[in-house]
């Protein structure tokens, strides 16, 4: 059988591949196309102050679609490098890690849209004369509202890798290459992967955002579905928000099974509890992908490519060479750098007294804090209705296994789901029946972050011990005291996580919630993200400075006095 | 005598205590393992044979003298050392026959000569079928298979083992502990040397052509016993017994602090000071041990392995009980047998209110950490103090770590004793009150 082969030619033998591959080809091949002409379209030739055809059109939704995509891809992929590098760098070098975790921790807080009229500029610099500089901006704008949580959750996945995995590590002497590869970047890979999920939702949120740029008293409106939102917005065409909307439910449907169900049934297996609790995600195309032989093929020259880099960065000497050697280290380097940091912290703080003096007073920064204890109310309240609503019927859903999986997952979705897209609608309500705005804009800010919520408190009551069930039945616990008693503490952490989520959401959100407009009409709350967008809009620096730093301490304040206390109880008595 | 291949010159090795000043974890340890024996370490916990294990694998430095390899100073992992982790350390992510090959594909050998070696490695610890597997899928037995082949297949001259069975059941822990003596024996491979540290006392007899039992506080070599018994042992076999009895002895002799040893230790004797560490005793297993000494066949009076073997404890448990028995004065040794005192026979008689009176009345005598907490809280108003203030003052004489488990464990000793409450959530202790109920 096998030696009547060779009579043929080379590509009719080898030309092997199964069905799967042939069912798997077309959409192969329509991916790279788009990813080309996507691509190409981003160089174009540009020049400010053109205008960028943009339509409201249904037909073109595609295209704007494609274009979105493409940006929020790159930006993923950039965050992605930017995590790892980060997490390698801090957990190996501590003069790093002194500076750039807590720089990061203030990155974390500042909400994005500050950083997009800052950096458009230097970005049209770089690429004069075409369009890939505004592209940049935008990709950067999203890629700042991505980056942060995932690189935090790979240095933690980095830094808690096991005593017992480390010490193997290095018995069998593994470089620090073969370490970042076998070790460290599996450990970290769920949580990583879990981040990722996260910034992708929150990127969705602020694409809308950072297509349209404002640069040098023009917009920009880059292709997309941003723009596209931005311009039915102006227009006040509300058929074009229901066909954005429409047009967005299929992209993140798409996303969530072309792209993260395959990505969360492949990482199953760098679960690292032996006892996993979750039920393993699975998907439908990562099982067609696996059945396949020739893309496997090309999965595999990959994985082949990544082995040979492994053999090559390898460690050259062995424990009796002096090169093993570990020096003692000397505390003068520490302490110079430990001078050099606070000395830095010193001049930020001296130019900082000395910017609000001369540039916003005083006044100023008063009228601000109390803004942001107005938004801080908000928040703090539209949690407290949302719990009030979600934690019951999170817990009826969890108990209920049958519904569990399904309602997680479509809450998952609902969470992806860029809530501003509806805000308008919003808006026509309150105009029409004449509601206050600083009561009816805020629920907005809650509308996208409250799934986080619900489907944190679906896991935390479906993993509820059946023992601890059976007892609650058992000694017939009821009414105030089987909440108190037993469901609210069983869930207590799922909820924190849940609730630190949606918090930091909410408050990301308050920029765009706060302060939104259909066509002529602007409807604004008082809040610090009201100010923020209003100083945006006007152009007017130094107080978008000011405005995202007081928010960044409220954020901050939050997180450490409420948060961080709340999570450590969690940690240390109510789990199982 | 055989070459020496890894020498330790009066290592030692010190942890920072608050105060800043050096506490030694390990001191003037003297050992040389030669080629062609099996050493094991034994040790109550807290002695530093673990510390010791890491200093010779290179995964630690030693702060005094000098650790040779082969006549060269060791400054990290070697090529000819590996090692057998206790839970086992496997790779999660990766296949059986991947986390096998790790530490070849560190070396960067090409992938045919890995699997290769691989495959004969897997064969010969009888994985085979499981190549494909990840660990996750396997049983406890067949995970530290994999941990042995891992360090198998890198042909290491010397082979250490950090408790290595002690995270499996008795049964598989024993077979795979056969195994591995067979395949040392059998010559199949190419190990000179094995160094096994061990809670287990039996286990250490049955396995090593020598023994050696650590001390704690500091960590160092109290004594060595050479076992020259031919391989295959039976476990039930006089010389056997004998052994384990005389091991029994050697390492309770230790407890005692001041204790000659061997002789007999009164209860006297076993005193502490504040700072010190105290054993990690279930009150559980302390009543047990009493209640099953009281009984038949023992009458008060019972050899220790026997003992052991009675209350199925691991060793290590049994002797920090029975450090805690010696301390409050429930019981004490002699000739490597545990009497029951006229306080323990009472105790065991007492009801369960009489019972926590005792207690208590012993650790105020006997436990200064205990006395020093109720002291303070009788001197204070309020009746409750912080156990920082405590933890702060057992940092000065020991480590991090051992400070909480000693305030730990006096927390829930004063607890019994009906001396104290605590207050979990505000890290609060509180002077005991009788009449008050507690909250709902």
């Amino acid at each position: 059988m096998n030696k009547k082969r060779q009579f043929f030619p080379r590509q009719v033998v080898e030309a092997g591949g199964n069905r799967w591959d042939w069912a798997l080809l077309p959409i192969v091949l329509a991916v790279f196309v788009l990813m080309a002409y996507g691509s190409q379209q981003m160089a174009r030739p540009y020049e400010l102050g053109q205008t960028l055809p943009m339509t409201l059109d249904p037909m073109y939704l595609p295209y704007y679609l494609l274009r979105t995509t493409l940006r929020m891809f790159i930006a993923m992929g950039a965050s992605v490098i930017f995590s790892c590098v980060f997490a390698a760098l801090t957990t190996k070098y501590r003069v790093a890690e002194k500076v750039m975790v807590p720089m990061l921790d203030i990155l974390q807080s500042i909400p994005i849209l500050g950083f997009l009229s800052i950096t458009v500029t230097a970005f049209i610099a770089l690429f004069p004369g075409n369009l890939l500089g505004v592209e940049c901006a935008a990709i950067f704008a999203i890629f700042t509202s991505q980056a942060w949580n995932m690189a935090f959750s790979a240095y933690q996945g980095f830094r808690s890798v096991p005593a017992e995995l480390s010490e193997a590590a290095q018995v069998f002497q593994l470089s620090g290459w073969q370490r970042f590869w076998r070790l460290e970047l599996p450990f970290a890979m769920p949580g990583l992967l879990w981040n990722m999920m996260m910034s992708m939702s929150g990127g969705w949120f602020f694409v809308v955002a950072s297509e349209a740029i404002m640069v040098s008293n023009q917009t920009i409106k880059l292709p997309g579905m941003g723009s596209y939102i931005a311009l039915a917005i102006e227009q006040s065409d509300l058929g074009a928000i229901g066909w954005a909307i429409f047009a967005m439910l299929i992209a993140v449907l798409l996303y969530d099974q072309l792209f993260f169900r395959p990505l969360l049934a492949w990482a199953d297996k760098f679960r690292f509890e032996e006892t996993g609790g979750d039920t393993a995600q699975s998907s439908w195309l990562l099982t067609w992908l696996r059945r396949t032989e020739r893309t496997q093929q090309i999965v595999e020259w990959f994985g082949h490519q990544l082995e040979r880099s492994i053999a090559v960065f390898r460690l050259s000497h062995d424990g009796t060479s002096i090169r093993a050697r570990k020096d003692q280290p000397s505390l003068v380097p520490q302490r110079v750098w430990d001078a050099v940091i606070a000395a830095v912290v010193f001049y930020a703080l001296w130019s900082l007294v000395h910017f609000i003096r001369t540039e916003v007073g005083w006044s100023e920064v008063g009228h601000v804090v109390v803004l942001g204890v107005y938004t801080m109310l908000r928040v703090v309240l539209l949690l407290a209705l949302a719990a009030v609503v979600w934690v019951p019927v999170g817990i009826w859903i969890g108990m209920n296994p049958r519904w569990a999986s399904r309602t997680q997952a479509v809450a998952q979705f609902l969470a992806a789901f860029p809530a501003n897209l509806v805000f308008p609608v919003a808006v026509i309500i309150i105009v029409r029946y004449h509601l206050n705005p600083d009561i009816w804009l805020s629920p907005l800010m809650i509308l996208g972050t409250q799934w986080y919520l619900l489907f944190n408190v679906i896991a935390g009551a479906s993993t509820i011990p059946t023992e601890l069930r059976h007892a609650a039945k058992n000694f017939g616990l009821t009414g105030w005291l089987k909440w108190r008693r037993y469901l609210l503490p069983a869930i207590f952490p799922s909820f924190v996580t849940g609730a630190i989520t949606a918090s930091g959401g909410s408050w990301n959100a308050a920029i765009v919630a706060e302060f939104v407009s259909w066509g002529p009409t602007t409807l604004k709350a008082h809040g610090i993200g009201s100010y923020i967008q209003e100083m945006t809009v006007a152009g007017d620096f130094p107080r978008i400075a000011l405005g995202i730093g007081i928010m960044c301490i409220f954020v901050m304040g939050f997180n450490h006095f409420v948060w961080r206390r709340l999570y450590t109880m969690a940690e240390s008595r109510l789990h199982f | 005598m055989s070459t020496p291949i890894v020498e330790l010159k009066a290592v030692g090795k010190h942890f920072r205590a608050a105060d800043g000043s050096a506490r030694a974890v390990l001191q003037g340890v003297d050992f040389t393992l030669r080629e062609g024996e099996i050493v094991a370490l034994l040790g109550q916990s807290g002695s530093g044979k673990s510390t010791m294990l890491r200093i010779m694998a290179g995964l630690i430095q030693a702060d005094e003298g000098q650790v040779l390899y082969r006549g060269m100073p060791l400054y990290g992992t070697a090529r000819g050392i590996r090692m057998v982790f206790q839970s086992f350390a496997l790779f999660p992510w990766l296949t059986v026959q991947k986390n096998v090959e790790l530490g070849l594909e560190a070396q960067g050998m090409p992938a045919e000569e890995r699997a290769r070696r691989a495959e004969k490695v897997i064969d010969l610890i009888g994985l085979s079928g499981f190549e494909g597997a990840l660990p996750r899928e396997l049983s406890g037995g067949m995970r530290q298979r994999v941990g042995i082949a891992r360090a198998l297949v890198m042909e290491p001259e010397v082979l250490l083992m950090d408790e290595a069975f002690s995270a499996l059941d008795v049964l598989t822990g024993e077979r795979l502990r056969e195994e591995i003596l067979e395949l040392w024996q059998s010559g199949q491979i190419p190990t000179k040397a094995i160094l096994v540290v061990s809670h287990n006392i039996e286990e250490a007899v049955m396995m090593a052509d020598r023994v050696l039992i650590f001390a704690s506080d500091p960590g160092r070599v109290r004594a060595e016993l050479p076992i020259s018994l031919a391989q295959p042992r039976k476990a039930e076999s006089a010389e056997v017994r004998h052994l384990i009895d005389k091991v029994y002895e050697l390492m309770t002799a230790s407890s005692g602090r001041r204790g000659s040893g061997g002789g007999l230790i009164s209860e006297r004797e076993v005193k502490l000071q504040l700072g010190d560490r105290l054993p990690q005793a279930d009150i559980a297993h302390m009543e047990g041990i009493l209640e099953t000494l009281a009984e038949e066949p023992f009458n008060g009076r019972a050899d220790l392995p026997k003992i052991a073997e009675e209350t199925e404890l691991t060793d290590a448990e049994l002797l920090e009980v029975l450090n805690a028995l010696l301390l409050l004065g429930f019981a004490y040794l002699t000739n490597g047998d545990i009497l029951l005192t006229e306080l323990g026979g009472r105790y065991v008689k007492a009801d369960n209110a009489e019972r926590q009176e005792m207690f208590g009345k012993q650790l105020l005598e006997h436990v200064p950490l205990i006395a020093y907490i109720c002291h303070g809280l009788e001197q204070d108003k309020s009746g409750d103090l912080p156990e920082d203030l405590f933890l702060k003052l057992l940092r000065f004489t020991l480590s991090e770590e051992e400070a909480e488990r000693a305030l730990r464990m006096a927390i829930e000793w004063g607890r019994y004793g009906d001396l104290f409450e605590y207050n979990f959530n505000t890290g609060v202790i509180q002077r005991s009150e009788e009449d008050e109920e507690a909250e709902d």
